[in-house]
C-alpha cells in the first residue's frame, strides 16, 4: 500500500493506452503526412510555390479578412454579452440561445443563405446595391462570412467573466466620483482583456481556415477573391500535392504562431498582474 | 445656487437610479444596437433559410425530397454520422477517464493535442487524409492492389468527419468529470464494486448531461461538415454525395429552391440542436444545485 503507484480506479492503462493509439491513428499520423510530403521539396521549390503572387495575394485577403472579421467581433462581442449579461427585455433566453447558432449551422449552409441574401437581388443586396456597395463575389462578402462564422467567440469567453465580475469594484468606482463611461473603461474593461484576447484568437484561427461559408460569396476569383483554402483546393484537383501542402505548411504554421503568440501574451499579462 | 435648482429638478423628474447602472437612453440604445447587429448577422440569414426553402410552395418543397440523389446523400449523411459519432464517443469517454481519474506526466501536452483538429482548417483536413490514402501517399501502392478504396470513397469521409469532430465529446467530458473528482468511484470500488460496475452505475449517471451534450455538438458537425468532406469525397453523384455537398451541387445547378430546401433541413437540425443544448444546460444547473443542497443537509 505503501507503493506511489497504487491505484483505487481501474482501468488507467487501458483507456490511456486507447487515448493514444486513438490519437495517433486519426490524428497525428495523418497530419504527419503533411510534413512529410513537404520534405520531398528542396527548400527553393519550397520558396517558389509559397510567394507566388496567387499565394501572396491569397494569404492578404485570408490574414486581412479574418483580422477585420476578429476585430469587428471583438466591438460587438462585448456589445452583446454585455447586453445579454446587464439588461432584461423580452426574448432574452431566445437570443442567448441564438448566439450560438454560427456553430449549429452548417457552413455550406451558412455560405448559401448569406450569398442569397447580399446579391444585387437579394433581401439585403437590394438596398446596398442604389447606395453602390457590393458584397456578394467582392472582399466585402469575405469579410462578412467570417464575421458570421466568427460571432459567437467573443459573446462566449466575454459572458462568464462579466457575470462573475464583483458589483463593489463598480460601486467603489462610483463613489469615488467615476462617470459611468469612465468606470466602464478603468474599471469593468480591464478585467476582459484576457477572455477577449482568447476570444479574439479563436475568432481569428477560425476564420483563418474557413471554407464552406466563404467559397459561395467570394466569387473566387484568383488574385482578387480567392481565399488560401480555396487555393489549396484547386492546386488539389490538379494532382499539384506537393503545392498543396506547402500552402498547407504555411497555414499551419500561420495558426499555430497566432496562438502561440496570444498564449504568451496571456502568459506576460498574468506575470504583470501577479506582480502588482 | 443654480446648480441646486437643477439638482432638485433632475431629483424630482428623474425616476431613482443605481450609481452603477446606465440611464434608461443609453441603456435602450445599447439593447438596438446589439440586437440591430444579431438581427443582420443572425436572424435574417436564419428566416431567410426557410423563406427561401418555401419559395415555390410547400408542394415543391416535399417534391425537392423526392429526388433520388438527395435521398441518397440524406442516407450516406446519417451513414457517416452513424460511425463517427460512436467512435469519438467511446474514445471522449476513455480518454475523459484516463485525464480526470489519473495524475499522470504530460497530461497538458495530451490535452493540447485531444484539441488540435479545431486549429486545423478542414480543408487540411482533408487534404491529410488524401496525403496518407490517396496517390501520393505511402499506402497507395498496396490499397489499389487489394482494390480497397478509401479516397473518392465512403471509408474515407468516414474518417475525415472523424477527424473533424473528434475533440467534441472528449472536451466536453473533461472538466466535468475533473470538478467531480474521484470519492465517489473509490467508495464504490472501496465498497466492492468491480471496475465496470462502478463506471455504469456511479460515473456514468454523473456525466450523462454532458455526454449527450458532447454527442449532439458531435453529431451537429459531423452531419454538416463541407470543407473537410468536400475534399476526400470525389463528388460522385448518387455515391460519394453528403446533404451539404448534395447542397452544393444543387446550387451550382441553378436548383436554388432545392438547395434551400435541402439545407432547411440541416438549419433545422441546427435549431433543434440549439434547443436541447438550451434544455441540458438547465438540467446541469439543475443537477449541480441539487448536489449543493445534498451537502448542505
Amino acid at each position: 500500500m505503501t507503493s506511489k503507484n497504487f491505484r483505487v480506479l481501474p482501468g488507467f492503462r487501458l483507456t490511456l493506452g486507447y487515448t493514444l493509439l486513438y490519437l495517433s491513428l486519426i490524428v497525428l499520423i495523418p497530419l504527419a503526412c503533411v510534413f512529410v510530403e513537404t520534405s520531398t521539396l528542396s527548400w527553393e521549390q519550397f520558396w517558389h510555390i509559397v510567394t507566388a503572387p496567387r499565394a501572396l495575394a491569397s494569404y492578404r485577403l485570408s490574414f486581412g479578412a479574418s483580422f477585420l472579421a476578429a476585430l469587428t467581433n471583438v466591438f460587438f462581442g462585448i456589445l452583446v454579452a454585455w447586453v445579454l449579461v446587464r439588461y432584461e427585455f423580452s426574448g432574452r433566453k431566445i437570443v442567448d440561445a441564438l448566439v450560438d447558432m454560427p456553430f449549429a449551422l452548417p457552413t455550406a449552409v451558412a455560405g448559401i443563405t448569406l450569398t442569397a441574401l447580399y446579391a444585387p437581388n437579394g433581401w439585403i443586396g437590394h438596398l446596398l446595391a442604389p447606395l453602390g456597395v457590393k458584397v456578394a463575389f467582392t472582399q466585402l462578402g469575405v469579410f462578412i462570412a467570417l464575421t458570421f462564422i466568427g460571432l459567437p467567440f467573443i459573446v462566449r469567453t466575454v459572458q462568464p467573466v462579466l457575470e462573475n465580475l464583483d458589483p463593489e469594484i463598480e460601486e467603489a468606482a462610483a463613489s469615488l466620483g467615476a462617470s459611468r463611461w469612465q468606470t466602464f473603461r478603468r474599471v469593468i474593461l480591464p478585467p476582459l482583456y484576457p477572455a477577449v484576447l482568447t476570444g479574439f484568437s479563436m475568432a481569428f484561427a477560425r476564420a483563418l481556415g474557413e471554407y464552406g461559408s466563404v467559397v459561395f460569396i467570394a466569387g473566387n476569383m484568383p488574385g482578387k477573391t480567392e481565399i488560401t483554402p480555396l487555393l489549396i483546393i484547386t492546386k488539389l484537383e490538379q494532382f499539384d500535392y506537393a503545392g498543396a501542402t506547402a500552402l498547407a505548411v504555411v497555414m499551419l504554421v500561420g495558426s499555430f504562431a497566432i496562438l502561440l503568440a496570444v498564449n504568451l501574451l496571456q502568459w506576460r499579462n498574468s506575470r504583470h498582474l501577479a506582480q502588482v | 445656487m443654480g446648480d441646486t435648482t437643477t439638482f432638485f429638478r433632475a431629483a424630482r423628474h428623474e425616476p431613482y437610479r443605481r450609481a452603477t447602472a446606465e440611464s434608461p437612453r443609453v441603456r435602450r440604445l445599447l439593447i438596438i444596437g446589439a440586437l440591430l447587429f444579431l438581427g443582420i448577422f443572425l436572424f435574417v440569414p436564419l428566416v431567410s433559410v426557410f423563406a427561401e426553402a418555401l419559395h415555390k410552395g410547400l408542394g415543391y418543397y416535399l417534391h425537392t425530397f423526392r429526388n433520388p440523389m438527395t435521398l441518397n446523400a440524406i442516407e450516406l449523411t446519417f451513414i457517416v454520422a452513424g460511425i463517427s459519432v460512436p467512435l469519438n464517443c467511446v474514445f471522449g469517454v476513455a480518454a475523459a477517464w484516463a485525464i480526470a481519474k489519473f495524475d499522470f506526466r504530460g497530461k497538458n501536452l495530451l490535452v493540447t493535442l485531444i484539441d488540435l483538429p479545431f486549429s486545423v482548417s478542414p480543408v487540411i483536413a482533408g487534404l491529410i487524409y488524401v496525403l496518407l490514402f490517396g496517390a501520393p501517399g505511402p499506402l497507395w501502392p498496396w490499397l489499389s492492389e487489394h482494390n480497397i478504396k478509401i479516397i473518392f470513397a465512403v471509408p474515407g469521409i468516414v474518417n475525415d468527419t472523424t477527424f473533424v469532430t473528434f475533440p467534441f465529446v472528449a472536451r466536453e467530458l473533461i472538466p466535468l468529470m475533473e470538478a467531480q473528482g474521484r470519492t465517489e468511484e473509490e467508495a464504490a470500488r472501496v465498497l466492492g464494486a468491480s471496475g465496470w460496475q462502478t463506471f455504469w452505475r456511479v460515473t456514468l449517471p454523473n456525466i450523462k448531461w454532458g455526454l449527450l451534450y458532447g454527442v449532439i455538438l458531435c453529431n451537429a458537425r459531423a452531419m454538416g461538415e463541407f470543407g473537410a468532406v468536400s475534399v476526400v469525397s470525389g463528388h460522385i453523384r448518387g455515391q460519394t454525395n453528403t446533404i451539404p455537398l448534395q447542397i452544393e451541387i444543387l446550387y451550382n445547378d441553378y436548383n436554388t429552391t432545392g438547395a434551400f430546401a435541402l439545407a432547411s433541413l440541416l438549419a433545422f437540425l441546427g435549431l433543434v440542436t440549439l434547443a436541447l443544448r438550451t434544455w441540458i444546460e438547465r438540467k446541469k444547473t439543475a443537477a449541480l444545485h441539487a448536489a449543493e443542497m445534498d451537502l448542505t443537509a
